[in-house]
């Protein structure tokens, strides 16, 4: 069946699939954002243990999003790949610390005699909150700013010095945090993954003292959220976006490029608000209620940020624009056309994406029959298994 | 002669390679192990009803879940890897080995992320037969994502089921069934499971035997070590055999790997198997002397091994360099030998590749359609050796031959003790002499880090017997790698080194305090 589609088709399919991977995670993320705040809402042990517990029951679903994103953009789009992370290494690099020493932090944290001690872990936790959402969230940025790399497939016949893709510039993605609009994109996902890992507190937890404070700390983070997120995304719509033109595949500069992206993908513009006003709808449901509170607010925001990264990934990809823009050399940018892997292969991974409903439909259940229970300080003291 | 490859990136980048991946195989095999082993100790438990082995599974569990969090921490580096550090390699390739990848996060990941949860969560939200699927789902997953791990990395060592695309310039997917089921991924999966089944049991059976030692949970330890011995053994058995499938192989796919491996520079008919042997450390290529100081072998072992028949020509280090021989592979028929090559004329080939490349490239611009098509054809008749062309000596295709060939030995000579342990400690047990013979009980411990020099030994053989390449024939590592400076990857080498190094320590030590706090609690905090 995915045999007969074009290869256009295909590639379209796996933007679309690699998209919804990438706005997955950055939902997903409230884990991080999450993981920051286990100080600030959390003022005695007993308190810090309950956040922690609560975080370490989905710690791994970002995790393997974010490994399961990696590997998918790799086999539809190896260029990027090739391209980016060989390029931008200290950016990759850090992400990728900031992800090690979390997959150690839950489980070591509290088990006796673990060495570093539990501070430490906790600080891994918070360290992995902090590069976790702003160094993504900055990379993703380069998505619209572009990068400085050059492609020349031809160096390849070059015996002294064959490689592809060069990143043209000594700072290898260290320069991509000095630019003032990726780091305002870092810090709105920043502020998102806060905002989000509050909700999922205030979703998941029976504990007064953290819920109080959770309110207060949502208040808090949705003013930097909103200024940042908003700053970006009116710069976003002014400025020149990375244009493709499709008869001759050359590159150029055009005004207001990603605002007319928004007007002449009329779909991805109903996504894009839509998802915006869920994301501030599920935090007003919080804020402004003063009875009977609603504790589902992280499923609407959490369904907005979904909404929202998918539209943003979209503006960058389609609509004959390039997804991966070089600023040194327009022509060398990527585009969803120019750096796929071959018909044959998305083919296979097509079929394999068939998978994805009923790896959901498991999560789903495995979840419902774990969690349906709020986590209060005495499951903490039962025998059970806890960080 | 060499202008722009830094040959320090090249090192320091195949240094970090080999640093995390050594890291994160020191977790790897336990995980596969262990998870089956735990989901086997459930199922009695849900068999018999008895409580004692809901203890069982609970302790080993928790020992899982320590040594699980930090493989999947050492795992992830690896992944992006092929991206950060081997960025040319991600193109070239990029079109097949990105799929494996993929789907091990697909198919593998989510499954074992999530009924992992449920298996440390779920003890008393969810149904006993639920909680027994989701350990045995958790196992699945961990043994599938290394299925397709291994699949990837059996095909970097034996190419198959791609074409080379010279419009593209990188090798395309043509057959994916050819690249899943390649005889050297289905043998290399085989074997390398069953080292992180048989190092389980190890660990199991060591681990238990402390506690005899010590005089406590003796019941605990005795049905942990029947369990162990019992899986060990036949896994043990598992390990020879595909080993020797996957030595097989080597012969046939990559028949310098296998003369690394047993030391061999002058190839000969009715070649013999060395069975232990050390090498002379003055020994160079071609310079005629005799490669061993001393060596036990049996007599035309390794050509009935690597071609099942006893008067079979195995080919010398040497003699692939030179060439003039016929090689004798089982999978080619009589008519189509030929002559094998010398690496010269190899990399002559190769060179005649690269500009063949060069040449379509610069006719596709010009709209040369006939120019383009003759290229083409000179480019698909020597595309064989194409990574051949980078090479600018052809001693550079001959590995490191005494790590090639102690590695192998050490691993070889560890799997044989390590059925006949088995075969003893269950002859033990059956005789009721378990418990009081505290010679084997020690030998039980001591030999839980030889299981891990075994398991670290047979990847060294894979890995580094198969340099310079990083694709077998079309990929040397000086081609793949990524263009940073070497000063870079130093400075996330040493990260590496410290970061892991104290996981390491704190894995160990949290670990150990388990272990001494033992099945009573149920191992939990």
């Amino acid at each position: 069946m995915f045999e007969q589609l074009p290869i256009e088709t295909l590639q379209a399919y796996w933007w679309i699939i690699v998209s919804l991977l990438g706005s997955i995670l950055v939902f997903l993320m409230f884990v991080q954002g999450g993981q920051t705040l286990i100080y600030t809402l959390g003022k005695t042990e007993m308190e810090r243990k309950i956040l922690v517990n609560s975080l370490g029951r989905k710690w791994e679903f970002t995790f393997t999003t974010l490994v399961t994103f990696g590997g998918a953009f790799f086999a539809s789009f190896p260029l990027f790949y090739s391209t980016s992370f060989g390029g931008a290494y200290w950016v990759w690099m850090a992400i990728l610390f900031a992800f090690i020493i979390q997959a150690v932090a839950y489980e070591f944290r509290s088990k006796p005699n673990n060495f570093l001690g539990q501070k430490t872990y906790e600080w891994f936790l918070i360290i992995n909150g902090l590069l976790g959402t702003i160094l993504i969230g900055a990379a993703v940025s380069t998505f619209f700013t572009g990068s400085q790399f050059s492609i020349n497939k031809l160096n390849l016949t070059n015996i002294f010095d064959p490689v592809i893709s060069r990143w043209e510039g000594p700072a290898h993605g260290l320069e991509a945090v000095l630019n003032w609009r990726n780091v305002a994109l870092g810090l709105a996902v920043f502020f998102l993954a806060r905002i989000l890992g509050i909700l999922y507190f205030i979703n998941t937890i029976a504990e007064e003292t953290i819920l109080t404070r959770a309110k207060k700390q949502l208040i808090m983070n949705t003013v930097p959220f909103l200024v940042f997120f908003l700053a970006y995304v009116s710069v976003l719509f002014l400025s020149q976006g990375f244009t493709v033109d499709p008869m001759t595949g050359a590159v150029s500069m055009e005004s207001y490029k990603y605002f007319h992206n928004l007007l002449q993908m009329p779909v991805v513009m109903i996504l894009f608000l839509l998802g915006v006003l869920l994301v501030l709808f599920g935090i007003g449901r919080v804020i402004f209620c003063f009875t009977k509170c609603s504790t589902k607010g992280i499923w609407l925001s959490g369904t907005g940020t979904v909404l929202t990264v998918f539209a943003l990934f979209m503006l960058a990809g389609f609509n004959h624009t390039a997804y991966y823009p070089s600023t040194y050399d327009l022509q060398h940018s990527l585009t969803i056309q120019n750096s796929s892997s071959s018909h044959y292969t998305l083919t296979a991974m097509s079929y394999v994406s068939l998978l994805v409903p009923f790896v959901i439909a498991y999560i789903w259940y495995a979840w419902k029959s774990i969690n349906n229970k709020k986590i209060d300080p005495e499951e903490m003291n039962s025998d059970g298994h806890s960080y | 002669m060499i202008e722009s490859i830094d040959l320090s990136l090249v090192d320091w980048s195949r240094a970090q390679f080999a640093l995390t991946a050594i890291y994160h195989w020191l977790f790897v095999p336990l995980t596969l192990g262990l998870s089956v082993l735990v989901a086997i100790m459930e199922s009695i438990y849900v068999k018999t009803g008895n409580p004692e082995w809901k203890k069982i599974t609970k302790f080993w569990m928790t020992l899982f879940g320590i040594n699980f969090a930090i493989g999947v921490a050492t795992g992830i580096i690896l992944e992006f890897e092929f991206g950060t550090n081997w960025s040319n390699y991600s193109w070239f390739v990029g079109d097949i080995f990105g799929a494996p990848l993929a789907i091990e996060g697909i198919m593998a990941f989510f499954l074992e992320s999530t009924f992992i949860a449920v298996m440390f969560f779920g003890w008393n939200k969810v149904s006993k037969g639920f909680h027994l699927a989701s350990s045995w789902l958790t196992a699945i997953g961990a043994n599938l994502s290394a299925l397709w791990i291994l699949v990837a990395n059996a095909w970097m060592q034996n190419p198959v089921g791609m074409k080379f695309n010279p419009e593209t310039t990188r090798n395309e997917m043509t057959n994916f069934w050819d690249v899943l089921f390649s005889p050297v991924a289905v043998n290399k999966f085989l074997h390398t499971i069953s080292s992180g089944y048989v190092l389980a049991a190890i660990f199991v059976l060591g681990v238990s035997a402390w506690f005899l030692i010590k005089k406590r949970d003796t019941q605990f330890a005795v049905k942990s070590i029947f369990v162990a011995s019992v899986f060990g053994l036949i896994t043990s058995l598992l390990l020879a055999f595909t080993g020797d499938g996957s030595a097989y192989q080597v012969t046939q796919k990559q028949p310098m790997k296998l003369a690394a491996m047993e030391g061999l520079y002058h190839g000969k008919t009715g070649a013999g198997l060395v069975a232990i042997g050390l090498l002379d450390p003055s020994k160079k290529t071609g310079d005629g002397k005799e490669a061993f100081i001393f060596k036990v072998e049996f007599p035309k072992l390794l050509s009935f091994l690597g071609y099942r028949s006893p008067d079979a020509f195995v080919p010398g280090v040497e003699d692939i360099l030179n060439g003039g021989y016929k090689p004798e592979y089982n999978s080619i028929p009589e008519s189509e030998k030929e002559v094998a090559l010398s690496a010269e004329q190899k990399i002559i080939r190769g060179r005649l590749a690269l500009s063949a490349l060069s040449t379509y490239k610069q006719a596709k611009n010009d709209h040369n359609a006939a120019r383009a098509d003759s290229a083409e054809n000179l480019l698909r008749q020597h595309y064989a050796y194409f990574g051949y062309a980078y090479l600018n000596n052809v001693e550079s295709i001959v590995p490191n031959v005494p790590l090639t060939f102690y590695s192998f030995h050490v691993m070889v000579i560890l799997g044989l003790y390590f059925i006949l342990l088995f075969i003893v400690v269950l002859i033990y047990i059956n005789t009721h002499r378990l418990e009081k013979s505290r010679w084997l009980l020690w030998l039980s411990i001591f030999t839980i880090p030889l299981a891990y020099i075994a398991s670290e030994a047979g990847w060294i053989v894979a890995e580094m017997g198969r340099q310079p390449w990083v694709i077998q024939d079309l990929l040397p590592t000086m081609a793949a790698v990524s263009r940073i400076d070497a000063s870079a990857v130093q400075i996330t080498f040493w990260l590496f080194a410290v970061v892991f190094t104290v996981l390491l320590i704190a894995e160990v030590m949290i670990m150990v305090k388990q272990i001494k706090i033992g099945p009573k609690n149920g191992g939990t905090r």
